[in-house]
C-alpha cells in the first residue's frame, strides 16, 4: 500500500542572528544552511496496517506524511502510495486519502460544520446515497448531531476536532495520515478518538500512520511503530519488541496496607517511586516470579500488577541512546 | 479534476462561498465604504470642470464616468493575493492541496460568491446615474453595447483575479509578495482610469498605457458602460484586454504550478 525507499527532503533555510546590524546585513547578504529533515527513510506498510510513526520534536514526522500526502515534494527517493506518486497530487490519489492535522483545520470558521461536510461532499463527488449513509455514521459514532449546525468558531476544541475527523472522513479514503489527532483534547475525548480510528480501520480496512506524543494513542491504536530520529529511521517494528528491546525489565507495581520501610522494598528490585501505600520496583524479567513470592510473603501487599516500563520512558531511553550514538560517531570521525 | 466533476461541484462552492461572505454583516458594510473612492473622484472632477469641459468631460460626464466606476469595481475587484499570501505564509494553503480540486478554483469561486452583494450595493448606483444623467451616459444603449460592456466586465475581473493569483502565488517563491501586490495596486490606480478617464494622460504615456493591463481591468469596461466607442474601436479593445486574459491566465498557472512545488507547509 505504501512504500517508501531513500526518502529525502532538505530544506534551505535563511539563518540570521538577532539585532539591527543582521537585519541590515541580511538585506544584503544572506546565509543559507540546509536542514536535513528526512534523510534517507525507507518502509514498507500492508493495506489495512495500523502504523506509529514515532520521534521528538523536528524529526522528520510530520515532513515525511506531508511527503506521503504529496503536499511536499521529496528531495530523493522514491515514494508510493497505492501505486500513486504522491507528489504528482493526481485526482485519484487525492480521492483516496486524508491527512488530519491536530494543528490545521478544514471546517469552515465562520460557518457550521455541515457546510464543510456538504462542500467535500461536492469537492469529492460522493454519491448522495453514500454521503448521507457515511454522515448519519460519523454523526452518531462522534455524537456531533447537536455541533453540525453551530458555526465552527462557537465549538470548543474537542468539539471541532470530532467534526474535522468527520470532514475528514466524507469521501471514505483508504488511506489516513493523522499528525497529533488528539492533541490537546481531555482524556475522555481521546479515548473517544482513539476508539472512532480504531473502528474506522476496522470497517474500511483503511491504512492508518498516526504521529501522536501522547504515547497513550500509540499503544491503543498501533501494533506497528516507526521510530524516525533526525530524518534517521531508528526502529521499525512491533511495539512490543520495541519495549523489550529497550526496556526489557519489568514493573511491579505494589500496593500496600501500610507503610513499608524503602530498605525493605529495595532489597526486592531497583525501587522507582515509593509513595504512601504504592511503590513500584523495576525487576529483570526472569527475576518476577521470585519478587513476587517474596512480596508476597514478606510485605502486607494488598494488590499487585507486573507492568511494562511506560511507553513515555521507553521512547525517552531510544532517543537518548540515539543521541549518544550519534555523538560517538562524530567524535570518531577524524579532524 | 475534470471538467464534468467540476461542474458538479461549483454550485455547492458559490453557494458555501456566498454563506462565508455574508456571515459578518458589519463587515460588509465597512467593505462597501473602502470602495468609495470614485465617489470622492466624481465630486473633485465636478469641480474641476465646473467653469469649463475638461477634455470632452463636462460635469455630467464625469458624474456618469465616475459612478460607471464605483459599479464596475463592485463587478471586477479580487482578492485572492491577500488570501495566498496568508494561506502560503501559515500552511494552511496545505489543507486546500488536499482536495482533488486546483486551489485556483476555491480562491475563484470566493471572489465570485460575492457577487451577488455587490450587484445589489452597484445597482442603485446605476440607477441614480441614469436620473441624474441620463442613461445615454450612464448605460450602454444597444445590444451589442450590452454584450461587450459583459463581456468586458468579465475580462476585467479575470485580468484582475489572474494577476491577484500571479502576485500571490511569488510568495511560494518570496516568502511574501504582499508589497508586491501594493506596487500592482498603486499602478493600477494610476494607469487604470479609475482616478481619471485614461484620455487625460499625454500622448506617449497613453500608448504605453494601452499595451499595458490596468486599462483592461477598470477602464474599458467604464468607456462601454457609458458609449464612449463605435463597434470597430469597442472590438479591437476587447481583443486586447482577452489577450491579456490569456496572457495573465498563462502566467498565473505556470507560476502556480512552479510554486506549489516549492510550497514547505510550514506551521504543523
Amino acid at each position: 500500500m505504501i512504500s517508501v525507499h531513500g526518502l529525502r527532503k532538505h530544506y534551505k533555510v535563511h539563518k540570521r542572528p538577532p539585532g539591527l546590524k543582521a537585519a541590515l546585513r541580511s538585506l544584503f547578504h544572506r546565509t543559507y544552511t540546509s536542514v536535513k529533515a528526512v534523510d534517507g527513510i525507507s518502509f514498507d506498510i500492508r493495506p489495512g496496517e495500523r502504523v506509529g510513526f514515532l520521534g521528538p520534536n523536528g524529526a522528520g514526522k510530520t515532513t515525511t506524511l506531508k511527503v506521503l500526502s504529496g503536499l511536499l515534494h521529496p528531495s530523493e527517493g522514491e515514494v508510493r502510495v497505492d501505486g500513486h506518486v504522491p507528489r504528482l497530487r493526481e485526482e485519484a490519489f487525492l480521492k483516496k486519502i486524508m491527512l488530519v492535522m491536530g494543528q490545521k483545520q478544514q471546517l469552515l470558521w465562520d460557518l457550521p460544520p455541515a457546510e464543510t461536510f456538504e462542500l467535500n461532499r461536492a469537492i469529492y463527488d460522493v454519491p448522495t446515497l453514500q454521503y448521507k449513509q457515511t454522515l448519519d455514521e460519523l454523526v452518531g459514532l462522534l455524537e456531533i448531531g447537536d455541533l453540525i449546525g453551530k458555526p465552527t468558531r462557537q465549538l470548543s476544541l474537542g468539539e471541532r476536532m470530532k467534526c474535522e475527523l468527520a470532514a475528514a472522513l466524507i469521501h471514505r479514503p483508504r488511506v489516513l495520515f493523522l499528525d497529533e489527532p488528539t492533541i490537546g483534547l481531555d482524556v475522555s475525548m481521546q479515548a473517544t478518538m482513539r476508539t472512532f480510528i480504531k473502528d474506522y480501520n476496522e470497517k474500511y480496512g483503511a491504512t492508518l500512520i498516526l504521529t501522536s506524543h501522547y504515547m497513550d494513542d500509540v499503544a491503543a491504536l498501533c501494533p506497528r511503530v516507526i521510530v524516525i530520529d533526525k530524518g534517521l529511521l531508528s526502529y521499525d517494528g512491533s511495539l512490543e519488541a520495541l519495549v523489550q528491546r529497550v526496556r526489557p525489565e519489568k514493573r511491579v507495581v505494589l500496593r500496600l496496607s501500610e507503610v513499608v520501610d524503602a530498605s525493605r522494598l529495595e532489597s526486592l528490585g531497583k525501587l522507582v517511586t515509593h509513595e504512601a501505600g504504592t511503590a513500584v520496583l523495576q525487576v529483570k524479567q526472569d527475576a518476577v516470579n521470585a519478587t513476587i513470592s517474596r512480596a508476597l510473603s514478606g510485605l502486607p501487599v494488598t494488590d499487585l500488577t507486573v507492568e511494562n516500563a511506560p511507553l513515555e520512558e521507553v521512547m525517552s531511553e531510544l532517543f537518548a541512546e540515539n543521541k549518544a550514538r550519534r555523538l560517538q560517531a562524530a567524535e570518531s570521525v577524524p579532524a | 479534476m475534470n471538467a464534468r466533476g467540476l461542474l458538479r461541484a461549483l454550485p455547492t462552492m458559490l453557494r458555501v462561498s456566498f454563506a462565508e461572505s455574508v456571515a459578518y454583516r458589519a463587515e460588509m458594510f465597512v467593505w462597501v465604504l473602502s470602495t468609495t473612492m470614485p465617489l470622492v473622484n466624481m465630486v473633485l472632477w465636478m469641480a474641476v470642470a465646473k467653469s469649463a469641459p475638461v477634455g470632452n468631460f463636462g460635469q455630467a460626464d464625469f458624474v456618469g464616468y465616475f459612478l460607471a466606476t464605483f459599479a464596475v469595481r463592485q463587478l471586477t475587484s479580487a482578492w485572492a493575493a491577500w488570501l495566498i499570501n496568508w494561506e502560503v505564509k501559515q500552511g494552511t494553503l496545505a489543507m486546500r492541496l488536499l482536495r482533488p480540486i486546483s486551489p485556483l478554483w476555491g480562491y475563484a469561486s470566493d471572489n465570485v460568491a460575492g457577487f451577488p452583494m455587490r450587484v445589489v450595493v452597484a445597482l442603485p448606483v446605476v440607477l441614480l446615474s441614469i436620473a441624474l444623467v441620463g442613461a445615454d451616459k450612464a448605460v450602454p444603449q444597444h445590444a451589442w453595447q450590452w454584450g461587450l460592456f459583459l463581456v468586458a466586465v468579465l475580462g476585467g475581473w479575470a485580468i484582475t483575479f489572474l494577476a491577484n493569483v500571479a502576485i500571490g502565488a511569488l510568495s511560494l517563491f518570496l516568502d511574501s509578495s504582499q508589497k508586491m501586490m501594493e506596487v500592482w495596486m498603486v499602478l493600477f490606480f494610476v494607469c487604470s482610469g479609475y482616478m481619471y478617464p485614461v484620455e487625460f494622460l499625454p500622448e506617449g504615456l497613453r500608448t504605453v498605457i494601452d499595451w499595458l493591463p490596468f486599462r483592461y481591468q477598470m477602464g474599458l469596461p467604464v468607456e462601454l458602460m457609458t458609449n464612449a466607442h463605435d463597434l470597430p474601436t469597442a472590438l479591437g479593445l476587447v481583443a486586447r484586454q482577452w489577450a491579456w486574459v490569456l496572457g495573465m491566465g498563462a502566467l498565473a498557472v505556470g507560476l502556480w504550478k512552479q510554486g506549489v512545488k516549492r510550497f514547505a507547509a510550514f506551521g504543523g
